[in-house]
């Protein structure tokens, strides 16, 4: 069965003013879409056919790169829309909070390496908060497709920095856009969700 | 045949990039005390050759004012401060630096990059009056290589839409002197000791989604359609009578 494009968590100008209806129109109508029906048309009558998002993102990396980029987008993106909230941003609270300041010593410190991985990201990519394989949480930031989920680690946050996530409304201004991004979007209730082993099938 | 080739390159980028050499700015003046540790600065960012909307409507003054004024301003400053962090590869130049892009950190490998690349796109591009056409040499070296310029524009096209993430793609001059398209990664280019196809850039359209997305958006292609209004064909016919003149 081919995939699907998931839907907005929220309403499409829910996040307005940091981050706007117009750039959705474009990153999720159109980037998100042109993944998920490059992905179906690469899979057609292939191995991959019938395997869930995940499945067909862990065994097409390193072999195929059409197919690992266009499924590892999709989640990605899927991802990344639950990663923000209207009602978000700022310190967290729960669980999160408390792993942050045991794991990074302080909030203040994780907000400093989050910022600095999206902003030293050369090229596109994406930052990420991740429970490692360790079992402490970590940033890290990947090229283009690359998602942590092929290094074995659970993806806590992402924030895509791409530039098409954030030119219309911010140009230049990456770092700009990543202190937005903390300050008044970033959504703790689904990072405790996720650290607490939920899982993020990312097709819908 | 191929050791020519080489010289020829080595020749045309010191043509080509003439005014991308690091000038010092406390250069001795009469007799003044020579400053002992004031450092060699620095690259710096040349105007664009034409004004900011002199590319409309193929490229719009929003786009390249921010991509000039800023993009490539940040290239030739974090440049500049990557230099300044690794002193042992100050006082070269930018094409020095280039060739030996694998053996550099990171930080000088991009931005010096970012700052040729940029450059050399800046020139390649004129208004769509003043953009002329392929010499007939050029057009011959199209035509024998592609089979058509449409062909060309067709695979190069392929190219940058091919181009997954953020880079260039490129109309280069092989080792064995004939023309063909590649497409690089992020800021590296072709003359990089590093790049899977190496060749002498006649031609580069910038795949990164901040040289067309505030007028395109995710429409790369119509981008690149658009973009062949003002290829400067003057410069490029120039660049390719250089590389095989010798
Ligand atoms: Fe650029």
């Amino acid at each position: 069965m081919a995939f699907e494009l998931p839907a907005l968590p929220y309403a499409d100008d829910a996040l307005e003013p940091h981050y706007s209806a117009n750039t959705f129109s474009y990153h999720h109508k159109k980037h998100h879409n042109t993944y998920v029906v490059n992905l179906n048309n690469l899979i057609k009558d292939t191995e991959f056919e019938g395997k869930t998002l995940v499945e067909i993102i862990l065994a097409s990396a390193g072999k195929n790169p059409g197919v690992f980029n266009n499924s590892a987008q999709v989640w990605n993106h899927t991802f990344f829309w639950n990663s923000m909230s209207p009602n978000g941003g700022g310190a967290p609270t729960g669980a999160i909070a408390d792993k942050i300041a045991a794991d990074f010593g302080s909030y203040d410190n994780f907000v400093t390496e989050f910022k600095n991985a999206g902003a030293t990201q050369f090229g596109s990519g994406w930052a990420w908060l991740v429970l490692g394989t360790d079992g402490k949480l970590k940033v890290t930031k990947t090229p283009n497709a690359e998602t942590p989920l092929t290094a074995g680690e659970k993806p806590i946050i992402t924030c895509d920095v791409w530039e098409h996530a954030y030119y219309l409304d911010y140009q230049n201004l990456r770092p700009k856009f990543l202190e937005v991004f903390l300050e008044k979007l970033v959504n703790w209730e689904f990072a405790n969700e996720m650290l607490a082993g939920k899982e993020f099938s990312g097709d819908k | 045949m191929r050791n020519n080739i080489k010289l020829f390159s080595t020749s045309i980028l010191a043509i080509a990039t003439v005014f991308l050499i690091p000038v010092c700015a406390n250069a001795q003046q009469n007799n003044a005390p020579k400053a002992i540790d004031a450092p060699m600065s620095a690259f710096t960012l040349a105007p664009l050759p034409y004004a900011y909307d002199a590319l409309e409507p193929a490229i719009d003054t929003q786009t390249m004012t921010i991509h000039h004024d800023k993009h490539h301003q940040a290239y030739v400053d974090n440049l500049n401060k990557a230099i300044a962090a690794n002193p042992a590869l100050g006082g070269q130049s930018l094409d020095q630096l280039i060739v030996k892009a694998g053996t550099l950190p990171p930080a000088v490998r991009n931005n010096a990059g970012g700052h040729w690349n940029h450059t050399f796109f800046w020139d390649s591009m004129a208004p769509v009056a003043k953009s002329g056409t392929p010499s007939p040499a050029l057009n011959a070296a199209i035509i024998s290589s592609f089979g058509s310029m449409d062909n060309f524009k067709a695979e190069f096209k392929k190219a940058g839409l091919g181009r997954f993430g953020s880079g260039w793609v490129w109309l280069i001059v092989g080792a064995d002197g004939k023309l063909a398209i590649t497409s690089t990664p992020n800021q590296d280019n072709p003359l990089m000791d590093i790049a899977e196809v190496k060749g002498t850039p006649l031609l580069g359209n910038d795949m990164w989604e901040h040289a067309y997305y505030l007028k395109y958006q995710n429409k790369r292609g119509d981008y690149i359609d658009a973009w062949w209004q003002v290829v400067n064909w003057d410069a490029v016919s120039k660049r390719y009578a250089s590389v095989t003149k010798k």
